[in-house]
């Protein structure tokens, strides 16, 4: 299939036109989506193809609108929401978990709920601590979310009109500092299954699985390891719940070696997960301790001084690779 | 728009409802209050596994305002929401099978008391978490209004709910949109043991509505009839002109906020004696007995049909077995 260098958010744009093409029951909804295109543009030009109907700016009203995706969801629609910064999902935190999570269960499979609510994490630049959130781990132990964190523009297209076409409430977490990268875009429809993580780079020393934006710093990690003559494979997971285990265990039990990458504070986190996980199923396998590189348990601070340091460098990738070889 | 308008139904015009319409307005509200009585004997017995939040002295809400609904329309209610399924027409044998957590239950045992609910029968869903329906069903109505023009959806909740934010930005949010959605404010009186006075800045909620500008009704929760009238002008409106109204029904709560809840910390039972006085069936009865609309065995026969109902439905629900366990992760997504 041809390529394109896109952007993710113009990946995500196209995502989302071809979604409303197809369906006339996607819309869009959330803050400054319609009329201003999002404040990032990922819905630039839905509104003035396709009316205001079903490209729907919302008062600053979280927990009213994603209410209001859930009604629309229930009912025959199927809403894409937009939250601007992730840290705005804790005003939203009752109707996602309380609701979204959990009406198909509690009504014995007689409901559903397929929405997709998209939301940017880690802004960072300044923004300080309420707007710079990567907070993909609140939502790790809600039994019937899905989770899902693109790290590319193809798989950012992919997964979004998977995500779209899935039945399950779904949270979509893109990554502020990926927004504007290029990377090649397939021309033509294709759609990249849930579930399934992806193997970005092949390696025999050890296994890095890194999340959402410490995708490509774990790729240029690997790259600059591989002059010193180690390889490493990289994972991304791109679906953080269900988590694809399979893919991950396999590639632990060739390598032997584990570093598991996210810019979430450490506590809790997607690498807690995976080491506890890894532990429980190829604890024969590993040579070395599992290692958990991730953000301080620590607000983010605005300064750029102190706010650099709340987000993995490849250094830090690199040490920790080094330090399990 | 100022404050809320008062409705009521003066007492010699009841008739024009027709004695089909009183009739069937009797007989549910006769089986909402049976089917409570019979839940709260249950837990009582401790049979129902959770809380059980029955409706007994607010009949006339439930079935008021659902005998204006039709095939296609929806309702959302709450953690005490028996009694709309039941006016919803939800078999009573699957709805008692639920309230126990049994396999033949209308959610398969998962949902209980609280979030019992039969899409198919227009119960949507019971949001057992306060006000959290509100903005639900504001986005139902936005799809109605897409997907099945003339459809409506009904959404109960109780005067605590007008305190949460969810109240707030769902209101807002139906006046700006534009959706065929009713909110119906049962209050009771009483957020669990927590008074209006002591909790809410209005003495009418329905005046909270004006400030969204949508328009709202007080009703006496109590007289089936004007409920049924309030309810007639919003379904009306939503359907034509798909824009919300909100109608607030004082009513009261015989029983504590659940069954286990004796209700005697926080109201004396003089309050509650007078409110007994008020049973909103005793009234239709003796309406439709003093007005010659109809006779003491036609109420006999309904009231004898409804008890055989229930029954019926008790025992199906106390011989209905627990789901089995290899059931436990189906239905997750």
């Amino acid at each position: 299939m041809a390529e394109r260098m896109l952007s993710m958010v113009e990946a995500l744009n196209e995502a989302l036109r071809e979604e409303m093409e197809r369906d006339e029951r996607v819309i869009v909804m959330g803050e400054d989506v319609a009329v201003l295109g999002g404040i990032y543009r990922v819905t630039k030009g839905l509104l003035e193809r396709f009316g205001p109907e079903r490209v729907i700016d919302t008062p600053i009203s979280e927990e009213g609108f994603v209410g209001a995706a859930i009604g629309a969801a229930l009912t025959g629609l199927r809403p894409v929401v937009e939250i601007m910064y992730a840290d705005f999902l804790a005003n939203c935190m009752n109707q996602i978990v309380n609701f979204a999570a959990k009406m198909r269960y509690m009504s014995g499979g007689q409901l559903k709920v397929p929405i997709v609510v998209r939301a940017m994490v880690g802004h960072g630049r300044g923004h300080g601590g309420d707007h710079s959130q990567v907070p993909i781990t609140w939502f790790l132990n809600i039994p019937g979310l899905k989770l899902v964190a693109p790290s590319t523009p193809r798989d950012a297209k992919g997964l979004l009109k998977a995500s779209i076409r899935d039945e399950a409430p779904i949270l979509f977490f893109e990554p502020y500092i990926l927004y504007r990268v290029r990377g090649p875009v397939p021309e033509g429809e294709y759609l990249t299954p849930l579930g399934k993580a992806d193997v970005k780079r092949r390696g025999s020393d050890a296994t890095i699985v890194a999340v959402s934006a410490m995708v490509p710093r774990a790729l240029e990690a690997a790259e600059r390891l591989s002059g010193d003559g180690v390889e490493v494979e990289v994972v991304d997971p791109m679906t953080v719940k269900p988590m694809d285990w399979e893919t991950i265990m396999d590639s632990v039990r060739r390598t032997n070696r584990l570093v598991v990458v996210e810019y979430s504070p450490k506590t809790g986190g997607v690498g807690a997960e995976i080491a506890a996980r890894v532990m429980e199923e190829a604890f024969d396998y590993l040579d070395a301790p599992v290692v958990r590189v991730a953000a301080p348990d620590v607000p983010v601070p605005v300064s750029p001084a102190l706010g650099k340091l709340t987000v993995p460098t490849v250094e830090d990738i690199i040490g920790a690779v080094r330090g399990i070889l | 728009m100022g404050y809320a308008k008062w409705v009521t139904v003066r007492e010699d015009r009841i008739r024009e409802l027709g004695k089909g319409r009183l009739l069937q307005l009797y007989e549910t509200m006769y089986r909402i209050r049976r089917f409570e009585e019979e839940i709260a004997d249950l837990y009582r017995r401790g049979l129902v596994p959770s809380s059980a939040h029955v409706y007994i002295g607010q009949e006339a809400v439930a079935a008021g305002v659902c005998a204006n609904l039709e095939r296609g329309d929806y309702v959302l209610t709450t953690h005490r929401g028996h009694a709309h399924n039941v006016a919803m027409g939800v078999p009573l044998n699957r709805l008692a099978a639920e309230i126990l957590g049994k396999v033949d239950g209308v959610c398969r045992g998962r949902g209980g008391s609280m979030r019992v609910c039969s899409p198919e029968h227009g119960l949507l869903y019971a949001c057992p978490i306060v006000g959290a329906n509100i903005p639900i069903a504001v986005g139902v109505g936005l799809s109605l209004k897409r997907l099945r023009p003339g459809r409506v959806v009904a959404c109960f909740f109780g005067d605590g709910a007008s305190n949460i934010g969810d109240f707030h930005e769902g209101l807002n949010l139906a006046a700006v949109w534009k959706v065929p959605v009713i909110f119906i404010c049962e209050n009771n009186q009483y957020a669990l043991s927590t008074s209006m006075e002591r909790s809410t800045s209005v003495k009418n909620i329905a005046d909270r509505a004006c400030a969204y500008g949508i328009p709202s009704y007080i009703v006496d929760g109590n007289d089936v009839v004007a409920v049924y009238e309030a309810a007639r002008t919003a379904v009306e409106r939503a359907r034509q002109a798909e824009t919300p109204t909100l109608i607030e029904c004082k009513t009261y709560r015989w029983l504590g906020h659940h069954v286990g809840d004796p209700g005697t910390a926080y109201r004396t039972a003089e309050e509650v004696e007078e409110w007994k006085k008020k049973c909103p069936i005793e009234r239709l009865k003796r309406q439709l007995l003093t007005l010659g609309i109809a006779g003491m065995d036609e109420i006999n026969e309904i009231e004898a049909k409804v008890n055989a109902e229930v029954k019926d439905a008790v025992d199906f629900a106390v011989g209905s077995p627990y789901p089995p366990e290899d059931e436990l992760m189906e239905f997750v997504y």
